[in-house]
């Protein structure tokens, strides 16, 4: 920071300029400390991937690059970077090369306002968790356009599933964050988490555990993975929306996919297994700091991710929007009841605070 | 010029331009992302207003939402761009009839002594603790429950009529039972034959 007004003082800058100036380079270090990492752990969530569900199939994975494979991500990368980008005939240019771009933006947008520690946040919006979910409600955008734009039938017919399945399961995700935020008593991340601060016998998970489910089974479905990957179907529909993308275009479409998962991840971790806070506060737990409980969190519900793209079979279309309107959105708006009965009639309140 | 008015007139100047464009482009799915555009500096001028809730509330339904299906229906649709712009002369008289009307509308709003900018004055900034949707919850919830409820109730029976007009049963439809998907057995599906091999004839 000292470098750069420095820097902007001796070029001799009009004094309103160095102020923007100023909060403008130090908000974008900020930005390029969280993007970084999440990029480098976007790469090594693909490597996982293939590595987990390899273990899981009786194979190895990955193990030709580097020592076990560890540089295959950086391989891939290479890789898809010089490959060409084909523009289909008779596409959209302009809306086919922006769409992965409307689909990464909202992906990483949605990291500023997300708190790793105490005061560790970017942005400390007061509606952290509405901006939360309108920007995850955006990405669909990416996908729709994508597949319109490519002039594709394949890909069309995997854009119309994806939109369908985002909008129902947006409604339930939407819901379960109603009773995160009725017990917590705001919209505010930061205090989100610090409400849950104590044991793991505090955290969220417990008295919304119908709600937490129904959170990580739509997250899911949000990010179109498996079982919910009708939109990208391999067997029926090649690559659905994105099987005219190659090169660099198909690569951010994939990094939107992972960054997505990984978001998911810290979102159900933030709310419903107490974010930062460590399992139990004493000695030999609060020792470790408390990213690392945030991260390691993190790194659990991600597995789960792959954990169930290699267990489960893919959902029919119809048993998708049966599962997201009849049973989920009825299991939220039965426990958003509940929890609103219990706090304001009986004296069982405290158990959702 | 200070940062606040420029930023209030570079999303205006591109909500303007964007609304234009939703009306004149011919592209339909094209005036849809522009309409998108649109919702998107609406937003950002509630947000230099400090109206946070309204403003993340509009991008979450009508851009998250409304817009989708929006989309959804005009990319399936074939529209036939000539034949939209035959009727231009024929609605003219009206359209116009109903721009003038709007026009005047706003003239009277916005020069008589009831709404000047001496009336409403520049409402006055809040501290950062101020939250505005716990204020809009409250005065929502208490204030003005029974007209928030009357509302929401209209909705529901709005959108229970809705579906009731359009949904209709027809007998092609291929509808599954789920209990009955899951309550079916091997034996019911597969039948295992025993039987002596048979010399090749």
């Amino acid at each position: 920071m000292d470098i750069i007004d420095g820097l902007t003082a001796w070029i001799g800058l009009p004094e309103w300029l160095q102020s923007w100036v100023h909060t403008g380079s130090s908000t974008l270090i900020l930005i390029v400390t969280i993007t970084v990492p999440l990029m480098l752990a976007v790469a090594y969530l693909t490597f996982a991937e293939r590595k987990l569900i390899g273990y899981m199939q009786a194979r190895i994975g990955p193990n030709r690059v580097g020592p076990r494979g560890w540089l295959q991500p950086i391989a891939d990368a290479v890789k898809l970077m010089f490959k060409e980008i084909i523009l289909p005939t008779n596409a959209n240019k302009f809306l086919f090369i922006i769409a992965p771009i409307l689909s990464i933006g909202p992906a990483l947008a949605a990291w500023a306002v997300i708190p790793f520690d105490d005061g560790l946040v970017l942005a400390n919006v007061d509606a952290s968790l509405l901006y939360i979910l309108a920007l995850t409600s955006v990405g669909v955008y990416g996908v729709i356009i994508a597949g319109w734009a490519s002039n594709s039938k394949y890909a069309f017919l995997g854009a119309m599933r994806s939109a369908a399945q985002i909008v129902s399961y947006e409604i339930a995700m939407g819901f379960a964050l109603v009773g995160v935020l009725m017990a917590a008593g705001s919209l505010n991340l930061h205090d989100i988490v610090t409400a849950q601060s104590g044991n793991f016998t505090d955290w969220y998970i417990w008295p919304l555990f119908p709600l937490f489910l129904v959170y990580f089974i739509s997250g899911v479905a949000e990010t179109n993975r498996a079982p919910f990957d009708v939109a990208e179907g391999e067997s029926e529909i090649v690559a659905g929306f994105h099987v005219e993308y190659s090169g660099m275009t198909f690569a951010v479409f994939f990094l939107a996919e992972y960054a997505n998962i990984i978001l998911i991840s810290t979102l159900t971790a933030i709310m419903f297994l107490g974010g930062w806070h460590p399992i139990w506060d004493v000695a030999p737990f609060n020792w470790i700091p408390n990213i690392v409980w945030l991260l390691g969190k993190i790194a659990f519900f991600a597995f789960f991710f792959l954990w169930f793209r290699a267990t489960f079979p893919r959902y029919r279309y119809d048993q998708i929007m049966r599962l997201g309107w009849k049973i989920l959105i009825p299991v939220t708006l039965v426990w958003i009841i509940v929890m609103g009965s219990a706090m304001f009639l009986t004296p069982y309140g405290d158990f959702f605070h | 010029m200070n940062f606040e008015q420029l930023l209030f007139f570079v999303f205006s100047g591109t909500l303007v331009f964007a609304a234009t464009m939703v009306i004149t482009i011919r592209n339909p799915v094209k005036a849809a992302l522009f309409l998108v555009l649109a919702f998107f500096n609406a937003a950002a001028l509630w947000l230099l207003l400090e109206a946070e809730f309204l403003a993340i509330t509009l991008v979450l339904v009508y851009v998250g939402a409304v817009m989708v299906l929006f989309l959804f229906v005009v990319m399936m649709l074939d529209i036939n761009l000539v034949k939209l712009r035959e009727g231009f002369g024929e609605y003219l008289p009206i359209g116009g009839l109903v721009g003038v009307l709007l026009l005047m509308e706003m003239a009277i709003i916005l020069s008589n002594d009831l709404f000047g900018l001496e009336r409403m004055p520049e409402p006055a900034g809040h501290d950062a603790a101020y939250s505005n949707t716990r204020e809009l919850g409250r005065l929502l919830y208490t204030f003005y429950v029974y007209p928030f409820e009357i509302a929401a109730l209209i909705l529901v029976v709005a959108i229970i009529a809705a579906i009731s007009l359009t949904m209709r049963k027809r007998k092609t439809t291929k509808h599954q039972d789920p209990g009955e998907q899951i309550r079916v057995q091997a034996k019911d599906r597969l039948r295992i034959i025993k039987m002596p091999s048979e010399r090749r004839p």
